[in-house]
């Protein structure tokens, strides 16, 4: 999954004001109604005709939908971005509650880069089952395991996931070589060497703690119990924890060290300042060809990749994880056939996930295919196989996928604190209140 | 020609005139406000719910802050509105030089004929010190990143020097044309009763405009509660960080777009045009705005 830079998301204006609102209303109240289809695959099913198929992606998956066009000339393709509703922009929710209203509009198949699209596109009846009907079964055994667990809702799978995105430690070997220092295994480990780096070396970073997605990658994997959803609509938060707390001390003290940014590693400010000062990054997979190939441009055989560390006295090491984007298809499809089978492609092909896509291919086939591409591009100075394979399977499942966006909450309640120079630790509890108070306005019943 | 035959023809133009403007304030004023006020007074299902989705908006954890927003956002907004509009107006009236004046006028006029969003967007920029042209101002201010520019505490001035910048100069030239409608007699005895420049803009001038400032202050009063752009584009712009929920209007659009409750967003947006008309009520009231001169 792709963060855009600040220029392209506000670029991506949302067509806003109440007067599309009003529109909309006034739409509705003129609008017929629409033919009754027929049920099957297990939704009612518009009738189908022929026309473009209309495809929404954000700009990195537009490669996705032109490969495809390409590949198969014959298909009519209606290929539209949007901001993919990067940080839980929630335009696709915007959208699809408008379409319901005025009855048309819908796109056929679109990608998010929100892995929690589910939690509403059901009940707005807009994602359509997959595993009635639409995929064969043999198919969708090919995901990695729990990796469409965002997508299903009562055995029904809503979506597919595009991508993991599993956090490793990625670090710049050529310097931790020069330097002399050891990769940390462990989280204590890694706060010494932060430390350590702040005296040695003032200026350079072991990490970044200024992205809306920063709870995803320390809070996550250090196993803070923020997000467990335990029901279609209920949560239990508690962020002030010790499993919370040690990590967000660890973050105070690398931050007060000054070896740790509160910038976001998509700033401005960062990619001016700091960008060619990483030693070290904890961070999804998707960081690899998006941030340091993609944005930063660091030279070939510079970056390395090993697990994310763990805290000594555990002993099931685990990761975070940051997003890895969706794939639905519309139950209002005309063209159900076409839609499918763009789908289908654009999940499981080598051609694209295997040997395109910058993310690590939920679909494990061509999770093989990428690997092996990355190993051949030589890119990395490492083996890059062995830590995100495992890191596949160490993503800590009771993280969950609510309808509030986790992200949304963090960067309105704790970025400004930390920019003001509070503490994370000071910051726990009015944190856990904004995240049960969300919870509520989205019908959620909180336990904490 | 007489006065009596030439009302027929006057009365045939008007209708003409008015209707374009009627049927758009029909289609995209009235129809969308009696809709809104029929959503605000029923459920979901059609039924009469009374005032139960104005009690919901207003048990929200987001409404009372976003009223606290809006009330610094329009203190700040009305204020820098009142003094730098005349006080410009004024300045302008005075330069002798007519071109000077006129290329003013055209100047103050520019921001405001960029595209609201778009002027929001130059704005974002213009904040950001890694890309402002003016990034060593605002490092000289202590900001040395965009997440320091837009702390919440800065908000409420942002966003009226964002609303200023677009939105003041046509008001400047509302106000120039304003003071050019006061009679040249009354300046000149002014001026021979010994009346310097700040004597006449204060005891002549400033009075004779006060209809005109009322009128500013009401429409400028209304489009401030609804204060919906600036804080949704920087909402994007920082990825949340700032801006989020920040306005009554904001809160309306996410009940209707994210809590799927359109009726608790009609009714805010109620609330919102009660709160317009009140104080327009009070402005027009208190000013004499509608006496016969």
């Amino acid at each position: 999954m792709i963060r855009r830079n600040r220029a392209v998301r506000a670029a991506g204006l949302r067509p806003t004001t109440a007067l599309l609102a009003g529109l909309a209303l006034v739409a509705t109240a003129c609008s017929g109604t629409t033919n009754a289809g027929d049920a099957k695959d297990g939704f009612t099913q518009a009738p189908q005709s022929d026309g473009p198929l209309t495809v929404w992606v954000d700009s990195t998956r537009l490669a996705a939908a032109q490969l495809y066009q390409k590949q198969h000339p014959a298909v009519k393709m209606d290929i539209v971005t949007y901001d993919g509703d990067a940080n839980g922009s929630n335009y696709l929710q915007t959208k699809v509650s408008l379409f319901n209203r005025t009855g048309n509009g819908w796109p056929d198949v679109v990608f998010s880069s929100q892995n929690n699209e589910a939690t509403w596109a059901v009940t707005a009846k807009f994602a359509a089952p997959l595993n009635k009907g639409l995929l064969p079964q043999s198919t969708l055994d090919g995901w990695a395991r729990n990796a469409n667990q965002p997508c299903t809702v009562d055995g029904v799978v809503y979506c597919l996931r595009n991508d993991l995105a599993q956090t490793v430690l990625w670090y710049n070997a050529a310097l931790m070589t020069q330097w002399g220092y050891q990769v940390p295994t462990t989280w204590e480990e890694y706060e010494t060497l932060g430390k350590k780096v702040a005296t040695e070396h003032p200026g350079y970073l072991v990490g970044a703690a200024g992205d809306t997605f920063t709870p995803e990658i320390y809070l996550w994997a250090s196993k803070c119990g923020a997000n467990q959803i335990t029901g279609p609509k209920a949560v239990t938060v508690n962020t002030t924890s010790a499993a919370c707390t040690r990590m967000a001390s660890l973050l105070d003290n690398l931050i007060a060290a000054k070896s740790m940014s509160v910038s976001s590693v998509f700033s401005s400010d960062f990619d001016k300042n700091e960008a060619d000062k990483i030693l070290l990054m904890p961070g999804p997979s998707w960081y690899g060809g998006s941030l340091f190939q993609g944005t930063f441009k660091t030279p070939k055989g510079q970056v390395g990749i090993a697990p994310m560390p763990h805290w000594a006295d555990d002993q099931s090491p685990s990761a975070g994880n940051v997003g890895g984007g969706t794939w639905l298809l519309s139950a209002h499809s005309a063209r159900l056939k076409a839609a499918t089978d763009f789908l289908t492609w654009v999940t499981t092909s080598d051609d694209y996930q295997g040997k395109v896509a910058v993310g690590y291919p939920a679909y494990a086939p061509a999770a093989k295919t990428w690997l092996a591409a990355q190993a051949a591009s030589g890119y990395y100075a490492n083996d890059v196989t062995g830590p995100l394979q495992a890191a596949a399977g160490q993503v800590w499942p009771d993280w969950g996928y609510g309808q509030f966006s986790q992200e949304a909450i963090w960067a309105a309640t704790v970025t400004p604190g930390l920019t003001a120079g509070k503490t994370i630790v000071s910051m726990l509890p009015a944190w856990q209140k904004s995240i049960a108070d969300y919870a509520r306005s989205d019908g959620y019943q909180v336990t904490g | 020609m007489t006065a009596v035959e030439a009302r027929p023809r006057r009365s045939r133009a008007a209708p003409a005139f008015v209707a374009g403007y009627v049927i758009l304030l029909v289609a995209f004023g009235v129809v969308p406000t009696v809709y809104a006020i029929y959503f605000a007074f029923t459920d979901s299902g059609g039924a009469f719910a009374g005032l139960a989705n104005f009690a919901v908006g207003a048990a929200d954890f987001r409404f009372l802050p976003a009223i606290g927003h809006v009330a610094g956002y329009l203190l700040c907004w009305l204020a820098a509105l009142v003094v730098f509009v005349v006080a410009l107006a004024l300045l302008l009236h005075r330069l002798g030089a007519r071109g000077v004046s006129r290329t003013l006028r055209f100047l103050y006029y520019l921001p405001g004929a960029l595209a609201g969003a778009a002027s929001v967007l130059v704005w974002l920029f213009l904040l950001d010190p890694a890309v402002s042209p003016i990034g060593f101002l605002l490092r000289a201010l202590g900001y040395q990143t965009f997440g320091q520019v837009i702390a919440p505490g800065n908000l409420p001035v942002l966003f009226a020097a964002i609303a200023f910048w677009t939105g003041a100069g046509g008001w400047i030239v509302v106000m120039y044309g304003a003071l050019n409608t006061i009679s040249p007699e009354v300046l000149e005895a002014a001026r021979i009763d010994g009346a310097g420049a700040w004597q006449t803009a204060r005891r002549i001038q400033i009075p004779l405009l006060r209809k005109w400032i009322v009128y500013m202050v009401i429409l400028s009063f209304a489009g401030g509660t609804q204060l919906f752009v600036e804080p949704q584009l920087l909402s994007q712009a920082s990825v949340g960080v700032a801006g989020r929920d920040y306005s009554p209007n904001q809160l309306s659009y996410d009940f209707a777009f994210q809590n799927d409750n359109v009726n608790t967003a009609a009714a805010i947006s109620v609330e919102l045009l009660v709160v317009g008309l009140v104080v327009a009520a009070v402005f027009v009231v208190r000013s004499g705005f509608f006496d016969a001169d």
